[in-house]
């Protein structure tokens, strides 16, 4: 029965949805109070009978019941309990409910924590949310019920969660993404709400600016789980592969930053205004056309397409409709939107505006390289791929601008920075950010390393410029240090974490060493002076596989410094191989080490890394979560506003 | 003019050089490094320059996955149904490697025409067909050279969940 509860309670969202999305914002427009106040229970409505669903899904999941096609297609009675709760959101139709669920959280949290905005305001905001949600539980109901049943005949056991996602990186990882990809939704019901309302003024930017930064906060984290979850899974160590999936969450992060930053303009100059709307629109638009390239099967082929259209050309609708609707609404209202400041070029806003650029362009060109391939089927049938080498080629000089200019911009001056003491201020970064470029790589390695040099180059300026900025601002005194603002602290930390992640993937990126060999037990091989000895390899039964387990010891200078027990796994349900990796993880150098294949007479073919500044690129990311929170904790968003 | 204006007009023409410039490098960047997709028929018929990294894919030919006795180097078949091409490789090959298995691998072809990976992937998942390797065997099927063998192709058709659309459905648009 659980299946059909479910159901029910999606139902009866969707129909709270429809209210939502209607009522408020008729009250709204018509300045008519009583229906303006639908907005809040209605949100909530709504976020209530999506959790009971999303409870209802997971139930069958957790009781093995297999009667529920989902649940039969994706779980298995032999599966842990804990990935029997995950795999729910392990595929297609309830990764939507996910999705969904996500969205009435936000409109719930938007509901509860809008205390201090004006009622016609909120209306506003849950209304486009409410057309989201609508759109989107329409979506699950037509063409991904995750509720429908195998009748008549049920399977006496499931097939299985795909090995690859039985692991603890499933649990975490797409809840966060989405949280983030949702998070969106809210920012551009804000943008629409005060396009609507015609007010697209200071105090709208304010409220913004939290709900924004929460959603970059957990996009950023998701995006950062991904990456350290494939790194340990997928076995060969990669962080990073520009594959279309990443890619389509990297887009809306990298407009949702330029966001962040342009929103921080409008706040606090009055200017960038329908600027600042486009990129809540296009970040936003960016997490729906990730939804549709990961979701409609679109990505490996234009082809995949057909076998599943239905689903496809619904969230193409969506996006058009989204993205039509939202653009149409800009036509008509922006044109009355006035921009009362004036700026230099050579100021805070100019250096803001070319950080919004250059995130822009960096999205701009991913998407490019993403679709290209799709494209290019599309018209001529020819199939093609971009390598990797083409998005490193683009974003590596882009990042290192925007980089370099960050810590530039912070200390600047809103209107305008004079030249001469702008120089003065950086002349001292960039001195120390030129001894270090030069020392790292010859202290590293003991050779000069140009690309390593000018990683660490551009990450010392950005550290440099920002702290000079904290000791300016401080005026040198410590006590002075706390009284800054914790917004002012959350953008430290956060461009420390940009810099952090720079120098992690410079360093990774070019002093990693890699060694694929055929070892017997007993075999040693050295890799930058750690001695990598395979003592033996042994059996051991999982709950669901049987495993092989390579063990490692690994000794520096004839010093036992871990024990590595690397796993081959071979899952009992459908028979699959899964590699498992072993990690001795250090925040200097990460020591891998995954089993390839059984070779004859006992040798295993292995692969053996030293992974050099692995974990900065993941602190970088911490970092970077770290520093909007606080800033979403700077009491100025608390401000009761009285007048409406 | 306004120096307003005077300053807007050089925001705006400092943004279209700007993107101009971006979406033209991009662009021409583009077209230097797409890696093309191969099938092998196509590698047969010599249509791989020299020196060209490609991707190419197929099924791997039951019995031909042959490794050298030291090291990691292996050798193997990959077939579309029509021909059989022979790809080396030196490393580990991924979990779901095997015979009958669609697999794509990425590198340079000889003059002997066998291909040097440097890269082989198969995806995570078994009832997967990576889309070039379906299209590999679509193509072999289409353009009639009848010398297909089935058992291989059955093999694959029957691995699937969904069969194999019979002929061009996927032009349809």
């Amino acid at each position: 029965m659980a299946a059909e509860y479910g159901h029910i309670a999606l139902l009866i969202a969707l129909a709270f949805a429809c209210v939502q999305s209607f009522v408020p914002l008729v009250g709204a427009q018509t300045n008519r109070q009583w229906l303006m106040q639908y907005a809040r229970p209605m949100a909530m409505g709504q976020a209530t009978f999506l959790t009971i669903s999303f409870i209802a899904l997971t139930y069958c999941f957790v009781v093995d019941d297999f009667s529920v096609a989902y649940v039969a297609n994706n779980s298995n009675s032999l599966l842990p309990t804990i990935f029997k709760v995950s795999a729910v959101w392990g595929a297609h139709e309830g990764s939507l409910l996910l999705w969904v669920l996500m969205l009435g959280l936000w409109g719930a949290a938007v509901a509860l924590f809008s205390r201090s905005l004006p009622l016609d305001m909120v209306a506003r905001v849950l209304a486009v949310m409410g057309m989201v949600g609508v759109g989107f539980i329409l979506f699950t109901l037509f063409t991904s019920n995750p509720f429908d049943r195998s009748l008549p005949s049920i399977p006496t056991d499931g097939a299985d969660l795909n090995p690859l996602l039985q692991d603890f990186g499933l649990v975490v990882h797409p809840p966060t993404l989405y949280m983030g990809y949702v998070g969106f939704s809210v920012a551009f019901a804000f943008a629409i709400a005060a396009l609507l309302g015609g007010r697209l003024d200071a105090a709208w930017a304010r409220w913004s600016r939290p709900w924004t930064t929460a959603a970059w906060v957990f996009l950023t984290l998701g995006i950062a789980l991904g990456s350290w979850w494939a790194y340990y899974e997928l076995g060969w160590g990669g962080w990073w592969f520009w594959d279309p999936v990443e890619n389509a969450s990297l887009m809306p992060w990298l407009v949702g930053t330029a966001l962040i930053h342009s929103l921080a303009v409008t706040e606090k100059r009055g200017v960038f205004k329908s600027w600042t709307v486009l990129l809540a629109i296009f970040a936003f638009s960016l997490s729906l056309l990730g939804t549709f390239l990961v979701r409609s099967g679109v990505l490996t082929s234009v082809h995949a397409f057909a076998s599943d259209p239905e689903r496809g050309v619904f969230i193409l609708v969506l996006l058009a409709l989204c993205v039509g609707g939202s653009l149409t609404v800009f036509a008509l209202k922006a044109p009355t939107v006035s921009s009362a400041g004036k700026f230099k070029l050579l100021s805070r806003e100019g250096f803001l505006l070319a950080n919004n650029a250059l995130l822009v362009i960096a999205a701009l060109t991913i998407l490019l390289g993403t679709l290209y391939p799709l494209i290019v089927d599309f018209i001529s049938q020819e199939k093609l791929s971009v390598g990797s080498a083409w998005f490193n080629t683009m974003f590596v000089p882009l990042a290192s601008a925007l980089t370099a200019l960050a810590g530039i911009g912070a200390m600047s001056r809103w209107k305008v920075m004079p030249g001469k003491l702008l120089l003065t201020q950086i002349a001292g970064s960039i001195l120390v950010a030129i001894l270090v470029a030069a020392a790292f790589p010859l202290v590293y390695a003991g050779e000069m390393n140009f690309k390593v040099a000018f990683g660490l180059f551009i990450a010392t300026i950005l550290i440099a410029t920002t702290f000079r900025d904290v000791w300016s601002k401080s005026k040198g005194q410590v006590s002075r240090l706390a009284k800054l603002s914790k917004s002012y602290w959350g953008m430290v930390i956060a461009h420390l974490g940009v810099a952090i992640m720079v120098i992690g993937v410079t360093v990774v990126s070019n002093f990693s060493v890699e060694k694929a060999l055929k070892m017997n037990p007993g075999d040693v091989a050295t890799l930058s002076g750690y001695d990598f000895k395979f003592a033996q390899v042994g059996t051991q039964q999982g709950p669901n596989y049987s495993a092989h387990v390579g063990v490692f010891e690994i000794s520096q200078a004839g010093e036992l410094i871990a024990t590595l027990h690397a796993e081959k796994r071979r899952y009992k349900v459908k028979g699959s191989m899964m590699t498992e990796a072993a990690i001795d993880a250090g925040l200097f150098r990460d020591l891998y080490v995954s089993m390839g294949e059984p070779l004859a007479d006992g040798a295993w073919a292995m692969r053996l890394q030293v992974k050099a500044y692995m974990r900065w690129v993941w602190l970088g990311a911490l970092f970077m979560s770290l520093g909007g929170f606080l800033a979403i904790l700077d009491k100025r968003y608390r401000i009761r506003v009285k007048t409406a | 003019m306004h120096p307003k204006r005077k300053n807007r007009l050089v925001l705006i023409l400092f943004m279209v050089v700007g993107l101009g410039a971006a979406v033209g490098l991009m662009m021409y960047s583009l077209s230097q490094n797409i890696d093309l997709f191969m099938t092998p028929t196509q590698i047969a018929n010599g249509e791989v320059r020299p020196g060209q990294t490609i991707r190419a894919g197929g099924l791997v030919v039951e019995g031909s996955v042959q490794r050298s006795d030291d090291g990691l180097h292996v050798s193997f078949g990959i077939t579309d149904g029509a021909v059989n091409v022979t790809v080396e490789y030196e490393g580990i090959l991924p979990d779901l490697f095997r015979e009958g298995q669609g697999i794509v691998a990425m590198g340079k072809v000889d003059s002997r025409k066998v291909m040097i990976a440097s890269e082989v992937l198969a995806k995570h998942d078994e009832e997967y067909m990576p889309p070039e390797v379906k299209y590999a065997l679509e193509s072999a099927h289409k353009d009639g050279i009848e010398n297909l063998k089935k058992n291989t192709v059955e093999k694959a058709q029957s691995s699937q969940t969904e069969p194999l659309p019979k002929s061009t459905t996927e032009k349809q648009y």
